[in-house]
């Protein structure tokens, strides 16, 4: 590939960037009120998200999952309450740091929304040149090859347009474009929904994989119960209009709430916790047989 | 602490040793917002390096990383001094290197205009076949529904009927009005040369009724409801939903296409007739205030000098305007594949085509008419 190297940049007139997240919660949210209309999704709500931690979110349907990640990443305007990402209001007046918290995580939609006209490869490189127009195309194309594998694509997949993408790989695709920044934070909105098994179950190891090499935090929105067993530290559960409680599966099971009681204690939260039993007890058989 | 401090850039120095080769020290923060220039400055460096030394370096993530490997991979180099989050991250972008090109191949000018010509002479003999088809296609099952005429959809029908009709008759009239007004303006100014300004109702009648009231309510309608088939059709081919109606039984041809023609096909001859209506109105409007022909004498006037045969000429033309740009409206729609992008495309494709087939078969009419006599 040849490319001049065309070096005259100053570095002092580019914008500056902001400094890393170093506190405990880089989400914190506070008295949330959601509403469309008369119809009040969300009331009263609080969730604080540790750093480093995979937080997994549930809910029934219609409890307002996604809204409140809308919410989060500032796509939804609340009623009331205050929406802190990274240290930042999202709720304030003031829109010029919402920019900055933009370049430091990543969203992963239901459906991959990748942009259809630009292939694979082009989707990563999107946020690259929007934040950082002083990467030079080689590196850039380099970056976007490296995050699409880093998300489990073949190379191939790179200059592929989204439509020519089975569902799972668009996902993937959607998940190079939300690493694309080495965010801090990363938003999944149901990412194993619509997957096989082994599929979803690949993901789940890759999320995890990708969590402890890059030091993510991350919200995760699911209905995988299986998600939630293996690689969630901690499991906030949605309903009544907020978060009813917040902890490890087995401190969420000690609580006597029967939604949750249901939700985990039914046939396949039963099935989920068993395999998983099941998986422990092979690697211990393993290790002991060694 | 100001939250957007300046930015720290990454930079690099290279130590040569005496028989040691060079040592390539990185330094200062190795992430994506701080390695833009740098990268641009070690491409150009053409110094075999014999080490990466990665001890200075303050902050990494696996745009650094990669980097780092890079350099390290294309001379052949050992990287040193790396933490442990460095060790780790290198690791992880190793899994993911690979050497393929992840721009689609663009050949050269000279391969891609005759291919970009070739493709465009092919695209053109498939659309005429597919159109043909298409036609085919509705035609068949127009013919199923008139031998069950219960399966007619009236109520998709009644709505197109609406769409296309009864909410554009403000403005094709509006529009016929100014035309009509035009018309005997300007026919009036080149008239009176010959002090024959009296024509002009035989001029805005005539005109009105056999061409423009047809032709200009056929390209408000292209515009208007032509665009709108593609645009519907196409999102819902995007959406699956076609394909949804055909696994439930429903025909796409019955429920979206043939009312939408039908309408087309219903509406054109009235809004035609409406169109030329008003816009005579309009030029008998002007022949009031600025030709001294007295309003209702001008539309008496109308009555003798314009043949029957004129209404039956803008008439006739009509419904096949309507179909021409239903069938061209649907039958984009229905080509969607792939992209938002081509929803777009469509849309505009099928108004152009609308357009220009109407213009042309306008001339046909004109002069088939003129040759059975109704000139």
């Amino acid at each position: 590939m040849s490319e001049q190297h065309d070096i005259d940049i100053d570095e002092d007139k580019l914008p500056p960037v902001a400094d890393p997240y170093e506190g405990k919660h880089p989400i914190v949210v506070e008295g949330l009120k959601n509403a469309f209309g008369d119809n009040v999704i969300h009331e009263g709500l609080s969730l604080t998200v540790n750093r480093g931690e995979i937080l997994g979110v549930v809910g029934g349907s219609g409890t307002g999952k996604s809204v409140l990640m809308r919410a989060i990443i500032g796509l939804q305007v609340p009623v009331e309450g205050s929406i802190e990402v990274l240290g930042r209001s999202i709720t304030d007046e003031d829109d010029d740091d919402d920019i900055d918290i933009r370049s430091r995580w990543g969203v992963l939609f239901q459906g991959g929304a990748l942009f259809s006209t630009l292939t694979v490869a082009e989707n990563v490189e999107v946020p690259l040149k929007e934040f950082y127009p002083e990467i030079g195309v080689d590196l850039l194309h380099e970056i976007a090859r490296f995050k699409v594998m880093l998300s489990g694509l073949p190379e191939e997949a790179a200059a592929k347009y989204p439509a020519e993408l089975s569902g799972g790989m668009k996902k993937r695709a959607g998940l190079a474009r939300a690493l694309s920044l080495d965010p801090e934070l990363l938003f999944l909105d149901e990412p194993t929904a619509g997957l096989d098994p082994i599929g979803a179950a690949a993901f789940d190891r890759l999320t995890k994989e990708l969590q402890e090499t890059l030091g993510l935090t991350v919200f995760l929105i699911t209905h995988d119960l299986d998600t939630l067993h293996e690689i969630c530290d901690r499991v906030a559960v949605l309903a009544e209009k907020k978060v009813i409680a917040v902890g490890t599966i087995p401190e969420l099971l000690a609580l006597d709430h029967p939604w949750i009681q249901e939700y985990f204690n039914g046939p396949r939260g039963r099935a989920a916790l068993d395999s998983k039993e099941r998986a422990k007890a092979m690697d211990n058989s393993d290790k002991t047989g060694a | 602490m100001n939250p957007r401090s300046m930015r720290e850039w990454a930079d690099f120095r290279t130590e040569t040793e005496e028989g040691g080769g060079t040592t390539l020290a990185l330094t200062g923060p190795l992430t994506v917002s701080s390695i833009g220039v740098v990268d641009r400055h070690l491409r150009a460096l053409d110094q075999p390096v014999a080490r990466v030394d990665l001890s200075e370096v303050s902050d990494i993530d696996t745009v650094g990383a990669w980097t780092a490997w890079r350099i390290a991979r294309d001379n052949d180099a050992e990287i040193t001094g790396a933490s442990e989050q460095a060790q780790r991250l290198i690791a992880a972008i190793q899994g993911a290197r690979g050497e393929g090109d992840i721009v689609p191949p663009r050949p050269d000018m000279l391969r891609r205009v005759p291919e970009a010509v070739g493709e465009m002479v092919t695209s053109w003999g498939k659309g005429t076949l597919g159109v043909t088809a298409f036609l085919g296609a509705m035609l068949i099952s127009a013919w199923y529904l008139i031998k069950h005429p219960s399966k007619i959809r009236g109520k998709a029908l009644v709505r197109q009927i609406e769409l296309v009709g009864v909410s554009s008759l403000g403005i094709v009239g509006l529009m016929s009005f100014l035309v009509g007004i035009v018309i005997a303006q300007q026919g009036a100014v080149q008239l009176r040369q010959f002090g024959a300004e009296i024509y002009t109702i035989n001029l805005t009648g005539r005109l009105s009724l056999r061409e423009l009231g047809v032709l200009m309510t056929a390209i408000m309608v292209a515009g208007r409801s032509g665009s709108a088939f593609a645009a519907q059709i196409g999102t819902m081919k995007l959406t699956e939903e076609v394909d949804a109606m055909r696994t439930i039984g429903v025909s796409p041809m019955e429920a979206l296409i043939i009312p939408r023609v039908l309408a087309a096909v219903l509406m054109m001859p009235l809004l035609g007739f409406y169109a030329a209506v008003i816009s005579i109105i309009g030029g008998a409007f002007l022949a009031n205030f600025a030709l001294d022909i007295p309003f209702f004498t001008f539309l008496s006037r109308i009555q003798e000098v314009v043949p029957i045969h004129d209404v039956w000429v803008g008439l006739i033309k009509a419904p096949f305007f309507g179909l021409i740009i239903a069938l061209a409206g649907c039958y984009q729609g229905m080509q969607v594949k792939a992209n938002a992008e081509e929803v777009g495309l469509r849309t505009t494709m099928a108004v152009v085509q609308a357009i220009f087939m109407v213009i042309v078969l306008d001339a046909f009419f004109a002069i088939f008419f003129t040759n059975v006599g109704w000139g």
